[in-house]
């Protein structure tokens, strides 16, 4: 004996491809439901993923202490901004830490010869390079005692290298920094720009830095940064620009935070600071992933029940077309369970193509999406550059439960959406069906 | 001879708008194996109420309905159903045949719901077709053939499952005289072979051939008279 639940299957297909047309709108209508459940759930873990790692790269176990210009009508002064006493009060009370890295950053010229180069002096302590992730190209990064003789030593970025020195090797020469000699005693790596992160921390490019000992900086260059350009005219005095605490143990990280906030705050009247705490970013990403999550989802299950509402309207239409066959295959002997089970095949059929096609074009996410991004780049470069880095970038990854899940959705609304009118034409009287034109 | 079919005082009442509508009053008759009955009788007669009951579609308001020994008035919906897979084979005035399907699978279409589709069902679906004539247009489609070549399909399909018990509803209303005597003939072959047909007509023609007839009039048995064979008409 052939088993029923194949026979059904058979009866199914063949009553499905006597209107082919009919039977591929329909799929249709599931299959953009279940696609767009594995299209969305792709993008968000796309861009959720890209966020954390930008977050992950500012340090987990670090807190960000920034110095910001006060709002020009709540100050009109030009000292502000963390001070040595926040460094010192930081450093020698709060237990917690690691690591603490006191950092100010100048814009500055540098010359070697005829060549000069417009970038950002750092004055930082040896553990900035470790902490910034920034590689030795060549030479040396300069240690604590060069720091406590305040020598004049430099590290330049890779770009600055590169310009300064464009054949080679600059360990040994001596540059012009601002009107000081320094040694030069080693050069970095090139390192790609810390992307900002969501308006709280801003980008970093650190191919144009110069690094020099934080105590050479104070007394060689001190706090007063004076920008004098034509029609303009701004003294600031900042003794820090950044303090980047690095806490020892994961779990007392935000207890830290929570320290580190009261403690600046004693000291500060004016709102000349902001504190980043990558890993409350993380937490705020994660809960930001999960509410994504759901709104997508949301989305999709309105085109699945759509795509369900579809599948019912047709049936609808199937049976009461079909009247007089049910009337016949009654007549000759199928119960009622029969016709349900014949119905309820189609739908399900319908819906499960719908499923698996479905799920197909969602595989093919990740590449119809770099597909469009070269598309819509080399067609409209400039507004390319207007979106957003996070958009741009984007790259989707298939969230692997995401699609058992679609199929699985695709199979109940099949069902469900297939119940009432296979109970429909179970209903019918054989008699009055057989009687049906 | 045990009977085939035995009914005693069958009743169908549809309860309407207008009050109850009585189809049958109170019928009874018993139908021995092996006999070729048909059933005249006007419109309104109930001729088809009794033949809905008969072929086990509905059930009987009141009434004992034995077929083969059993109540089949007492039945469920699906009881009913499996004695329509299993012990009737039906022949219809409009043939219905499901016009997706080919000649082969129509015949086909009972075995799905008496369970005994198998591997040779094709076979005997295949020889079946052969012995009414239509060996040649397996593979045709329901509307590829003439009004005759139809109800041999559908007389094919009725005798898939080898019934004992065969209804036929004017299988020859809608076909010309020299289909109808092929038909009947066909017909009278199943009779001879043992099976017991009934036949509802209004046609005296076709009446004339069967052994016996029924005549119906407003719900109730008018006349019962066997046929004497080779009697003058």
């Amino acid at each position: 004996m052939i088993p029923r639940l194949s026979r059904t299957l058979l009866l199914a297909f063949r009553s499905l491809l006597l209107h082919p047309l009919r039977t591929t709108l329909t799929v249709l209508g599931i299959l953009i439901g279940v696609a767009s459940v594995v299209w969305l759930l792709a993008i968000g873990e796309g861009i959720s993923r890209a966020s954390q790692e930008q977050i992950a790269s500012l340090g987990a176990r670090n807190i960000i202490v920034r110095t910001v210009k006060p709002a020009s009508d709540e100050f009109e002064g030009e000292i502000y901004g963390l001070t040595r006493k926040d460094f010192l009060l930081l450093s020698s009370t709060v237990p917690t830490l690691e690591r603490v890295l006191p950092i100010r950053e100048i814009p500055e010229e540098f010359r070697y010869r005829t060549r000069k180069l417009e970038g950002r002096l750092v004055g930082c302590t040896p553990d900035y390079a470790e902490s910034m992730r920034l590689k030795l190209a060549g030479g040396r990064f300069f240690s604590d005692g060069d720091m406590r003789e305040e020598r004049n030593y430099c590290v330049l970025g890779a770009e600055t290298a590169a310009k300064l020195f464009p054949v080679g090797d600059p360990v040994g020469e001596k540059i012009l920094i601002g009107d000081e000699w320094y040694d030069v005693i080693g050069f970095m790596r090139d390192r790609a720009p810390s992307a900002g992160v969501g308006g709280s921390f801003a980008a970093e490019d650190y191919n144009r830095d110069v690094y020099i000992p934080i105590r050479t900086l104070w007394r060689r260059v001190g706090d007063m940064y004076v920008i004098t350009k034509p029609g303009q005219f701004q003294r600031d005095i900042i003794e820090l620009n950044q303090i980047t605490l690095t806490v020892a143990d994961t779990a007392d990280v935000l207890p830290t935070a929570d320290v580190v906030r009261d403690s600046i705050a004693r000291n500060h009247t004016l709102s000349d600071y902001r504190i980043t705490v990558p890993m409350e970013l993380l937490e705020q990403a994660n809960t930001t992933r999960l509410l994504f999550i759901i709104f997508l989802g949301l989305i999709a299950a309105i085109s699945l029940v759509v795509g369900g509402i579809g599948i019912m309207n047709i049936m609808l239409a199937t049976v009461t077309e079909r009247t007089r066959e049910i009337g016949i295959r009654r007549a000759l002997g199928a119960k009622r369970r029969d016709i349900v089970e014949q119905f309820l095949m189609e739908s399900t059929v319908l819906s499960i193509a719908g499923g698996i096609l479905g799920v197909g074009i969602g595989l093919l996410c990740p590449a119809a999406v770099s597909l469009l991004r070269a598309a819509f780049t080399a067609r409209f470069p400039e507004m390319q550059n207007a979106l957003p880095e996070l958009i741009r970038n984007v790259t989707p990854i298939i969230v692997p439960w995401s699609i058992p899940v679609a199929l699985g959705i695709a199979v109940v609304v099949g069902v469900v959406f297939g119940v009432y009118p296979a109970m429909r034409a179970a209903k019918l009287d054989p008699i009055v069906a057989l009687r049906h034109e | 001879m045990t009977s085939a079919v035995q009914i005693r005082n069958l009743e169908k009442l549809y309860p309407l708008a207008g009050g109850v509508v009585a189809a049958l009053r109170g019928v009874s008759f018993e139908v021995p194996q092996g006999d070729f009955v048909s059933i005249m009788g006007p419109s309104g007669s109930g001729k088809s109420t009794l033949l809905n009951l008969l072929g086990c579609l509905d059930r009987p308001t009141a009434g004992e309905y034995f077929l083969g020994g059993e109540n089949v008035a007492e039945m469920s919906d699906d009881q009913l159903a499996e004695v329509r897979a299993t012990r009737l084979g039906f022949v219809f005035q409009s043939f219905n045949l499901l016009s997706a399907l080919t000649v082969v699978e129509n015949i086909e279409l009972p075995l799905y719901y008496s369970g005994r589709l198998n591997r040779d069902s094709r076979a005997r679906c295949h020889s079946l077709a052969k012995r009414v004539g239509l060996g040649d247009r397996l593979d045709h489609r329901p509307a590829q053939l003439s009004g005759g070549q139809q109800q041999r399909v559908a007389i094919a399909r009725s005798l898939v499952n080898d019934p004992r018990f065969m209804l036929a509803d004017e299988p020859t209303g809608n076909l010309d005289s020299a289909t109808t005597l092929e038909i009947l003939q066909l017909l009278k072959e199943l009779n001879d072979e043992g099976r017991t047909i009934v036949l509802v007509t209004h046609e005296p023609e076709v009446a004339a051939l069967t052994k016996r007839t029924i005549l119906l009039r407003d719900g109730l048995v008018q006349s019962d008279e066997l046929r004497t064979p080779g009697a003058p008409r």
